[in-house]
């Protein structure tokens, strides 16, 4: 463990990630007790300009309202967003990964072409309906980009249970009597973990560009303020007013940026040979 | 002999990077290569045998660094090349055969396309001498059929006749040298020997110093003129291979001509009035993969028809050659395949009519030992945990349970400190000890072994067979021994049980089935198992 986090600081690329990740959670944990005002109230006059307040250091939008506040709020939602709906792909997809690439046979067949079900429909257009059907709400939109992003968890776990479940310790295992479920559960899973920790960081940022994709399309929940909900709502004023949607949008593209570079970092650190050979 | 050294290396050292278990991979290494003669260089693994291989080449890894030491070949020092000399030296004038002949081949390439890139590499010849050239080279290294030969892929050819073509490639440009890194490694026993008679009948034909790497005695004991031993990169002995094949100087070379397996079996007292332990009756299974919907499935038969029985502290041995189908009858003695026919008995249980949890219950008094020491074992799991595991799962207290893998732990020789460490800490004979220890931590009365010594070093495996031959004894233990080693089999099988192509074909006590085989296919394995014809002193 100890050389894992070595490895991990080694890498300056995933230093960096991981300094944009932890204040953007420090941000999301902290930000709204040091700005307890709602984002929704109404400030200073409309389409204040930046950087000529104080009070409003990135101006205000179109209804008077402190965009710098709205970013502060906004990560909580984003980032909340990000993470609860990764866990729940991930609850779901390393299940029928594992179950389909050990059992293989039938099981497989019947779990992959269901799989693929899901994955044949644009992941997009498939969130959008849920959540307009669903009626836009945290829930709604957890559920729905949890619902869209399983598959591929799916798919990559099935290939690494295919390819572990072959190795002598777990053939040891069955000879030794354990349990289908003890030998998945401990002879499998940890030894397929680290791609999938990989993949889930990475998740994690796509599931923040598909919350902000719909709040852009006025699809997010409408008592929280979220960056894409502040793009979306900037969008028509965009010539008058860029900051309205250049800073939640530099706060999601920064986000993203952080959370990939940390994806790549604990990619190197965790599958230290491959990267050894790369450079 | 009186002409000057082909090529002479004096007092090579190549260091390894900083941190490693040794400062230097080959350690003032110095010998001779002459004109027609074979050198051979042994060691176990990690001796630094590969690695004076490779700078012969100019192939060492960027890893490493030339310390010090010349090679000197036509009055060149090799370690000044540049990558420009190097090139034009490759192949022509110092050519290689490397271990793995599916691996060293351009699996897209045409096998005498691959041999006329050796030509246009260096410039030479037209494209029509090439093609001619190549059907030339692989009559020479016996290839059948050559003018149609050189048409095939790599895929469509057996594994001899891959590194046929990989030293009809090396050849091609009538090298002075050629190095060969376990070139017969890789290769069933019969293959092997026709390769070894194959490099030195074109070694003598043409007058070639060969530089051969291999860590088994008997190789060397059919093929070497001179013998180089080394040990952590250092040469401890070198010398005529009657010198040191029939009498070693250096301890470390007795020890390892001790530990050689000989083909004599030991005496064994016969085995009477015992019951089955295990009792095989004409088990069938056919391999069938199908390629989706249109095509014809593919059917692969690993055993047909076998039957056998293994009595209580009895070894039998199921010996044959790769794709033999004697590890599939493991599996499906151990029930992690299903026969499709057959029966197969535990003592008067029916294994093969059970499943679920009443097959789970019986696993206990049959247990394996794989291969692979590194992939049996799992990396995240404590040595304590894997062995004290299985018999958790039996419903063993968990206490008692950590308690018996300690004293297992002393049993198979290591001490009780392993149960706290992760299986990388350990060494391939080491992890093998766990591995048995695991097996043993059930007290089962039938022990599988697939092929359990082959991934070992020599001394190593003299030692795990040392000890299986104790526990078997002491514990009152049967067991099933699967090897593609006849010299192993001879000294640990009661029987022998001789397969090809998924049928056993000769059955017998291991002392009469060496003195006198009657199926053919017996005979050619046993004539092929190298070392048989110069002897090999074993008093260490």
């Amino acid at each position: 463990m100890r050389q894992f986090a070595r490895q991990m600081l080694r890498n300056p690329s995933g230093l960096i990630g991981l300094i944009i990740v932890v204040m953007a959670i420090l941000v999301a944990v902290v930000g709204p007790l040091i700005f307890p005002n709602s984002p929704w109230r109404m400030v200073q006059r409309p389409f204040l300009p930046p950087f000529t307040l104080s009070a409003v250091p990135l101006g205000t939008d179109a209804l008077g309202r402190d965009v710098f506040a709205g970013i502060i709020h906004g990560a909580r939602v984003s980032l909340l967003v990000g993470l609860v709906s990764t866990l729940a792909a991930l609850a779901v997809g390393v299940p029928l990964g594992a179950i389909a690439g050990y059992f293989g046979g039938r099981v497989d067949d019947a779990l992959m072409r269901f799989t693929e079900f899901f994955q044949t429909i644009p992941s997009f257009a498939l969130a959008i309906v849920l959540v307009a059907i669903l009626q836009p709400s945290i829930y709604s939109i957890v559920a729905a980009i949890a619902i869209v992003s399983w598959p591929p968890v799916a798919r990559l776990v099935r290939g690494e249970v295919l390819s572990l479940r072959t190795r002598e310790y777990v053939q040891a295992a069955i000879v030794t009597g354990q349990t289908n479920r003890w030998i998945i559960w401990h002879e499998i899973l940890p030894n397929a973990l680290s791609p999938v920790i990989v993949l889930a960081s990475l998740m994690i940022a796509t599931a923040i560009l598909l919350e902000s994709s719909l709040s852009f399309l006025g699809l997010g929940d409408p008592n929280l303020i979220s960056w894409g909900y502040m793009v979306g709502a900037g969008r028509t004023v965009i010539r008058q007013a860029w900051w309205i949607t250049v800073f939640p949008g530099l706060a999601i593209l920064l986000s993203v940026l952080g959370l990939n570079l940390v994806g790549e970092g604990l990619n190197d650190a965790l599958n230290p040979r491959l990267a050894r050979q790369g450079r | 002999m009186p002409a000057p050294p082909a090529v002479s290396i004096k007092d090579l050292r190549i260091a390894l990077p900083p941190g490693g278990e040794r400062p230097f991979a080959v350690d003032n290494v110095s010998f001779d290569l002459n004109p027609g003669e074979i050198v051979c260089v042994v060691g176990e693994s990690g001796s630094g045998k590969s690695m004076c291989a490779h700078a012969l080449m100019g192939l060492l890894p960027d890893s490493v660094t030339t310390e010090s030491g010349t090679i000197s070949f036509e009055g060149k020092n090799l370690l000044s090349l540049d990558e420009n000399g190097w090139r034009d030296l490759r192949g022509r004038r110092i050519a290689m055969v490397f271990q793995e002949p599916m691996t060293a081949l351009n699996p897209l390439l045409r096998i005498g396309d691959q041999m006329m890139e050796v030509f246009e590499a260096h410039g030479l010849l037209t494209s029509r001498e090439r093609r001619r050239k190549a059907i030339e080279l692989a009559r020479e290294v016996g290839l059948p059929e050559p003018e149609r030969i050189v048409r095939a892929y790599p895929h469509q050819l057996s594994g001899g006749q891959r590194q046929r073509a990989m030293i009809a490639m090396a050849l091609a440009l009538e090298p002075a040298i050629l190095v060969a890194d376990e070139p017969t490694t890789a290769l069933d026993v019969t293959t092997q020997a026709q390769i070894l008679k194959l490099i030195r009948d074109l070694q003598r034909n043409r007058n070639m110093a060969v530089m051969f790497i291999t860590h088994d005695f008997g190789v060397v004991a059919d093929i070497a003129d001179r013998v180089v031993v080394l040990r952590h990169g250092q040469v401890v002995e070198q010398g005529r291979s009657e010198q040191v094949l029939g009498h070693p100087e250096h301890p470390y070379t007795k020890a390892l001509l001790a530990a050689v397996p000989s083909m004599d079996p030991p005496p064994r007292a016969p085995l009477t009035g015992r019951s089955k332990a295990v009792d095989v009756i004409g088990i069938d299974k056919t391999y069938v993969t199908s390629n989706g919907w249109f095509q014809r499935e593919r059917r692969v038969r690993a055993a047909y028809d076998v039957s056998f029985s293994i009595l209580q502290g009895e070894t039998v041995g199921l010996v044959g050659e790769s794709g033999s189908g004697k590890s599939s009858v493991a599996r499906l003695v151990m029930q992690l395949l299903e026969a499709d026919r057959g029966t197969i008995r535990l003592g008067d249980i029916d294994l093969t009519a059970l499943h679920g949890q009443a097959l789970r219950q019986q696993r206990r008094r049959i247990q394996m030992i794989f291969q692979d020491p590194f992939a049996s074992l799992n990396p995240r799991r404590k040595v304590g945990q894997i062995i004290s595991d299985g018999p958790i799962a039996h419903g063993a207290d968990a206490k008692q349970a950590r308690a018996r893998a300690g004293e297992l732990l002393g049993m198979v020789g290591l001490d009780a400190g392993a149960m706290e460490r992760y299986p990388h800490e350990f060494s391939g004979g080491q992890r093998q000890r766990i591995g048995i220890a695991r097996a043993l931590a059930l007290d089962p009365q039938v022990i599988v072994a697939d092929e359990a010594v082959s991934a070992l070093d020599v001394s190593v495996q003299a030692q795990v067979l040392k000890l299986l031959e104790d526990l078997k004894a002491r514990l009152g233990l049967s067991m099933l021994f699967i090897t593609h080693d006849l010299r192993v089999a001879a000294q640990i099988c009661d029987r022998i049980a001789v397969m090809q192509r998924g049928i056993i074909v000769e059955l017998k006590a291991t002392a009469a089935l060496f003195a006198a085989p009657e199926h053919q296919y017996t005979r050619e394995l046993l004539a092929a198992v190298p070392g048989q014809h110069r002897p090999i002193s074993r008093s260490a």
